[in-house]
C-alpha cells in the first residue's frame, strides 16, 4: 500500500518516464531497418548491429576500453585496499589529509584533471600511451573503491583478528585469512564500480588518448559530433546492455542500493 | 605525545597508504601544479608555449574579453537553472520514493538511479534522438498537426539533458537524509493538528536540508564543468566553459589560455561552493538554535 496521493504518483510516473525515455528510445532505434534515425515501424532489423562489426576502429576501441577498465580497476583496488586499512585501522598525523586527497578526484572536475594530465604527459613525451592512460584512470576511480572498502572495514568485528593475532598469525596470514574475507564484498563491489566508471569515462580520456588508444566513449563522442546514423544507436544499445549486466553482478555481490545510496 | 613519535607510531599507516600516495602525488598533485604554472606562461602563435616567460595577461583576458566573459556567465546561469530544476524535481521525488511500499520502493529507486552508471555519451545521444529537428518529439508534434520546434543546439536541450544526468545526484543525498527522519515525528505533528503543509515546512524540510545542500553543491559543480552534454547537444555555437577549454587545447593549441580557463573554473567552482555552504550552514544553525 502506498501512502502517496494520486497527484504524487502522477508526478512520480513523469519522473520515471523522463529518466527512462532517452535510454528506451536508443534501444528501439538500434533495431531500425531504415537508413535514418527512426523508430522501427516496419519491422525489426539487426543490420546496424552487423554494421558495428565492419568497423574495426569501434571494435578496437571496445577492446581498449574493456582492457583499460579491467586493469585500471584492478590497480585501483590494489592501492585502495591498503590505503583504506591504513585510514580505518591506524592513527597517524596526516590521516585526514590522505583521506581527503584520495577522495578528491570525485570533486575535481575531470576536465581539469584531463588538461592537467595532458600537460604532464606532453612534458614526459608519453601522451597517448596506453600505460599512462591506465594510470590516469586509476587515479579517478580509486575513490570509488576506497569508499566501499572503508565502509566494509569499519563494519567488521575485530575480535576474530585479535584472536588470530594472539595465536601467532603473521601479518600477511592475518590479512589473507581473516581481514580480506570479511571486507571482500566491499572490495568486489568497489572493483565493479571502478570498472563501470572507467569504462564510461569520456571527459578526461578525450585529452589523453591517441587514435590508437581511443576508448569506446571517446570514439562514440567523436563519431557523434561528426555524423549520426543508426549505428551509433546500436553501439549505445550494446553499451547499455553491458552496463546492465555489470549492474546485475554488482547487485549480487554487494547490493545495488548499497552502492548507489550508500546504505549499510 | 610529540608529532615525531606520533608519526613513528603510525609507521604502518604510512606504509599502507604509500602506493596510493605516490600515485596521487605523481598523477594528481604534480599535474595540477604544472597546469597552474602553465596558466601564467606566455603563448605565442608562432613558437607555442614560452615556458620561461610569465605573465598575468591570460587572466586579464579571461576577465575582460567579452567572449570568455559571456561563456562563464552562460555556464553559470545554465548550471544554476539545472540545480534549481533538480531541487524542484528531485526533492519531491525522493520524498515520494521514501513513502512507497517495499517492493516498489527499491524497484523505482534502482530504475531512477541506474542511468547514473550508463555512459553520458549514450544519454546525450538518446536526448539528441528525442530533441532533434526530425526527432521523435518533433515527429509527434507534426503528427498532431503542429509546427516543428528547434530544440537541439539550444540551451533548452543542454538544460534538459543536464537535469537528466544530474537528478540522481540530488535524489541520493536527499533520500539518505530522509532515511534518518522518524515517521513518528510526522505523525505526531499531524495528530497535534498541524496541516500537511506545516508538517512539510517544520518537520520534513529541516530534516532534508543537509541532503539538499550537498545535492545542490554536487549538481552545480558537475553542471558547471560538464563537457559531453554541451559538446553533443549545444553544437558549435552554444559553448560552455568545458567545451571552450577543449577548443583552446585541441584546436587553438593555446594551452596557457586553456589552463587559465580551467584554473578559473576550478576557483569559481570552489568559491561558489564555499560561500553557498557558509550561507546555508549559517541559516541552518540559526534555525536549529531557535
Amino acid at each position: 500500500m502506498s501512502k502517496n496521493g494520486p497527484l504524487a504518483l502522477s508526478f512520480h510516473a513523469l519522473v520515471v518516464v523522463f529518466m527512462m525515455a532517452p535510454l528506451v528510445v536508443v534501444c528501439l532505434v538500434a533495431f531500425t531497418p531504415e537508413n535514418t534515425l527512426s523508430l522501427p515501424t516496419s519491422g525489426f532489423s539487426l543490420r546496424w548491429f552487423r554494421a558495428i562489426f565492419e568497423r574495426a576502429d569501434f571494435i578496437d576501441s571496445f577492446y581498449n576500453s574493456l582492457i583499460l577498465a579491467f586493469v585500471a580497476a584492478t590497480l585501483a583496488t590494489l592501492i585502495a585496499v591498503p590505503a583504506a586499512l591504513a585510514i580505518t585501522r591506524h592513527q597517524f598525523p596526516g590521516r585526514n589529509f590522505l583521506n581527503g586527497l584520495f577522495l578528491s578526484p570525485i570533486i575535481i572536475p575531470h576536465l581539469v584533471l584531463g588538461v592537467a594530465l595532458l600537460r604532464l604527459f606532453a612534458l614526459m613525451g608519453v601522451n597517448g600511451s596506453f600505460f599512462w592512460l591506465t594510470l590516469a584512470h586509476v587515479v579517478i576511480i580509486t575513490p570509488y573503491v576506497l569508499r566501499l572498502v572503508i565502509a566494509a572495514a569499519i563494519g567488521i568485528d575485530r575480535a576474530a583478528e585479535q584472536a588470530a593475532e594472539s595465536l601467532g598469525a603473521s601479518r600477511f596470514t592475518l590479512f589473507r585469512q581473516i581481514t580480506l574475507p570479511m571486507i571482500l564484498p566491499g572490495v568486489a563491489g568497489g572493483w565493479l564500480l571502478a570498472f563501470i566508471n572507467s569504462f564510461d569515462e569520456v571527459t578526461l580520456s578525450i585529452f589523453v588518448t591517441s587514435p590508437s588508444t581511443q576508448t569506446l566513449p571517446v570514439r562514440m563522442y567523436v563519431y557523434a559530433t561528426e555524423s549520426i546514423d543508426p549505428m551509433m544507436a546500436a553501439v549505445s544499445a550494446l553499451v547499455i546492455a553491458l552496463t546492465a549486466v555489470t549492474m546485475i553482478v554488482l547487485d549480487r555481490v554487494y547490493g545495488l542500493d548499497r552502492v548507489l545510496v550508500g546504505k549499510h | 605525545m610529540s608529532l615525531i613519535s606520533e608519526m613513528r607510531r603510525g609507521g604502518q599507516g604510512y606504509l599502507l597508504s604509500a602506493p596510493a600516495l605516490i600515485m596521487f602525488t605523481c598523477l594528481l598533485l604534480v599535474p595540477l601544479a604544472l597546469t597552474l604554472i602553465l596558466s601564467f606562461n606566455v603563448f605565442d602563435y608562432e613558437v607555442g608555449v614560452k615556458s620561461d616567460s610569465y605573465t598575468l595577461a591570460n587572466y586579464g583576458e579571461v576577465l575582460t574579453d567579452s567572449y570568455f566573459y559571456e561563456i562563464f556567465l552562460r555556464t553559470f546561469w545554465i548550471s544554476a537553472l539545472v540545480t534549481l530544476l533538480c531541487v524542484v524535481i528531485g526533492v519531491p521525488e525522493a520524498y515520494i520514493l521514501s513513502r512507497m511500499g517495499t517492493p516498489w520502493r527499491s524497484i523505482f529507486l534502482i530504475l531512477i538511479l541506474t542511468p547514473l552508471l550508463i555512459s553520458v555519451v549514450v544519454r546525450a545521444f538518446g536526448w539528441s534522438l528525442l530533441l532533434g529537428a526530425d526527432g521523435l518529439i518533433n515527429q509527434g508534434i507534426q503528427a498532431l498537426g503542429g509546427q516543428p520546434i528547434k530544440m537541439l543546439y539550444t540551451p533548452f536541450a543542454v538544460i534538459i539533458a543536464l537535469v537528466h544526468v544530474m537528478l540522481p545526484f540530488m535524489i541520493i543525498p536527499v533520500w539518505t537524509s530522509l532515511q534518518k527522519l522518524d515517521p513518528a515525528a510526522e505523525q505526531a505533528a499531524l495528530s497535534l493538528g498541524a496541516t500537511q503543509a506545516k508538517v512539510m515546512r517544520l518537520v520534513v524540510l529541516p530534516q532534508i536540508m543537509p541532503g539538499m545542500l550537498s545535492g545542490t553543491l554536487i549538481v552545480f559543480g558537475l553542471s558547471a564543468s560538464s563537457f559531453a552534454i554541451p559538446g553533443l547537444l549545444g553544437g558549435r555555437r552554444l559553448k560552455m566553459v568545458a567545451t571552450v577549454v577543449y577548443d583552446q587545447y585541441l584546436s587553438e593549441l593555446n594551452w596557457p589560455m586553456g589552463a587559465t580557463i580551467a584554473v578559473a573554473l576550478l576557483l569559481v567552482n570552489l568559491l561558489v561552493m564555499l560561500s553557498w555552504n557558509r550561507m546555508v550552514e549559517g541559516r541552518y544553525k540559526k534555525t536549529l538554535g531557535e
